[in-house]
């Protein structure tokens, strides 16, 4: 009983859903400021998913069975995960032995699920996005796990959420380290491609291959996906508050942390242009590798 | 009030077919985005994917080529969906109804929900269709 009030009610599906919803409606409101615009009220995005589940969902011809049960798949995993993370912020319980680790995991599910749905559609623009989604995925994967390795080289070795989080309250948050600050910049790069925001848009460019990975999904599965999206910006943003930000965490100060990383997010999405896939690809393996190499080794040394 | 149809008529994705114009209406038509007229406050959005939309905006005369397209994009979109004629050209072919590349007006082939006229409609005209279009939405139930 109390598993599945945690797994869909506090920390996981229905609390992170709002956040994640509020979240998208705060990105579209102050893109909106940026451009000189009114923006959206505050639950548009609401709307949207309520609008979403009331119509038509088409199914394609030639398409196969997982075009349908890929989203719940990705919204799923994603649940576990912000289930997880919640437990490990707002009840510090023990967890089990290598719980970051299945939350690495987790959050590259839904990338697997919207490859999955899109080359199942029968969409030559959709396969098209789902293979720029394979890559960037390649891509983000491996400095993205560097960066967490370096946290964990800091938290002398722990990977439990919890280690982690005591040795900060211990010793200060990680990122106020030299190696630390390095690898938040790596994650957060990271982050930004996980979410699929501009400039990694680059499966779902809207003007070029027309919402991509997504272009066949109407109706229900289409809210999943734009729910799991919402999901996926509460439980990143939480990660990385639990890797780097993992001193403080009253109410006041999580709020205050979380919006501060959603609008570092959001004035990187609206001061860049979309990148090409393989310029995309490069960024990761050379630069972003490179600095997280760094970190790591800094992390190595005690800096 | 319906629930559902409240949500619809709240956040309108608009899909936008230009089915042999000159442009100018297209213009027109990302105007209402720009800061200025800015419909996002409205929750309509413009989508790439016709399996998104909510709402078609058809622009120019019908012409031959885009004639069975126009046809398989609306079928391709998810119901309930509306469709609406933007400019002079969409309603009655304005000066191009003699051509031999003009078969039919829109509204032989489509059911057309709302018609703006202009050539081509000032943002302003087509922010006013839109709000006669929820409003007849809404009534129609």
């Amino acid at each position: 009983m109390k598993l599945l009030f945690s797994y869909l009610i506090f920390p996981g599906f229905l609390f992170s859903a709002v956040i994640g919803l509020l979240a998208g409606w705060f990105d579209r409101k102050v893109t909106a400021r940026i451009q000189w615009r009114v923006g959206p009220p505050w639950h548009q995005n609401f709307t949207d998913i309520i609008k979403l589940l009331g119509k038509e969902t088409i199914v394609p011809e030639g398409a196969r069975l997982t075009f349908l049960l890929s989203p719940y798949l990705g919204l799923l995993a994603l649940i576990l995960a912000s289930a997880i993370l919640g437990e490990a912020i707002f009840f510090p319980t023990p967890g089990f032995i290598g719980d970051l680790i299945v939350v690495i995991y987790l959050l590259a599910i839904p990338a697997i699920a919207l490859i999955i749905g899109a080359s199942s559609s029968a969409n030559p623009l959709a396969s098209v996005g789902a293979s720029r989604e394979i890559k960037l995925l390649l891509g983000y994967e491996l400095p993205f796990i560097l960066a967490i390795i370096t946290i964990i080289v800091k938290a002398n070795g722990g990977i439990k959420l919890e280690d982690i989080l005591n040795h900060q309250s211990s010793y200060g948050s990680s990122i106020f380290s030299l190696s630390g600050a390095i690898a938040f910049i790596v994650a957060l790069l990271c982050i930004q491609a996980k979410l699929g925001f501009v400039p990694f848009d680059i499966a779902e460019a809207d003007q070029e291959i027309m919402a991509g990975t997504m272009i066949e999904y109407s109706g229900l599965p289409l809210a999943v996906f734009k729910l799991t999206k919402a999901i996926l910006i509460t439980v990143t943003i939480l990660f990385l508050i639990v890797l780097f930000l993992g001193k403080d965490l009253s109410p006041l100060f999580l709020i205050l942390k979380f919006v501060m990383i959603l609008v570092i997010i959001i004035l990187i999405k609206n001061t860049n242009p979309r990148l090409r896939i393989d310029q995309a690809l490069k960024f990761f393996w050379g630069p972003v590798t490179a600095m997280a190499l760094v970190a790591l080794f800094l992390a190595v040394k005690g800096l | 009030m319906d629930f559902r149809l409240k949500a619809l008529t709240k956040s309108i994705w608009v899909f936008h077919v230009s089915a042999g114009s000159c442009n100018n209406c297209d213009i027109e038509i990302f105007d209402c985005l720009t800061p200025r007229f800015d419909v996002e406050r409205f929750g309509i959005q413009l989508v790439g994917s016709v399996r998104h939309a909510d709402a078609l905006l058809v622009t120019g005369i019908i012409n031959r080529k885009a004639l069975p397209r126009v046809k398989k994009i609306y079928e391709q979109a998810p119901k309930p969906c509306v469709v609406v004629a933007i400019g002079q050209c969409a309603l009655s072919q304005h000066m191009f109804r003699f051509g031999y590349n003009a078969p039919e007006p829109l509204d032989k082939i489509l059911p057309v929900d709302v018609y703006i006229p202009g050539c081509p409609p000032k943002p302003e005209a087509i922010i006013d269709g839109i709000v006669k279009l929820v409003n007849k939405v809404r009534q129609k139930k």
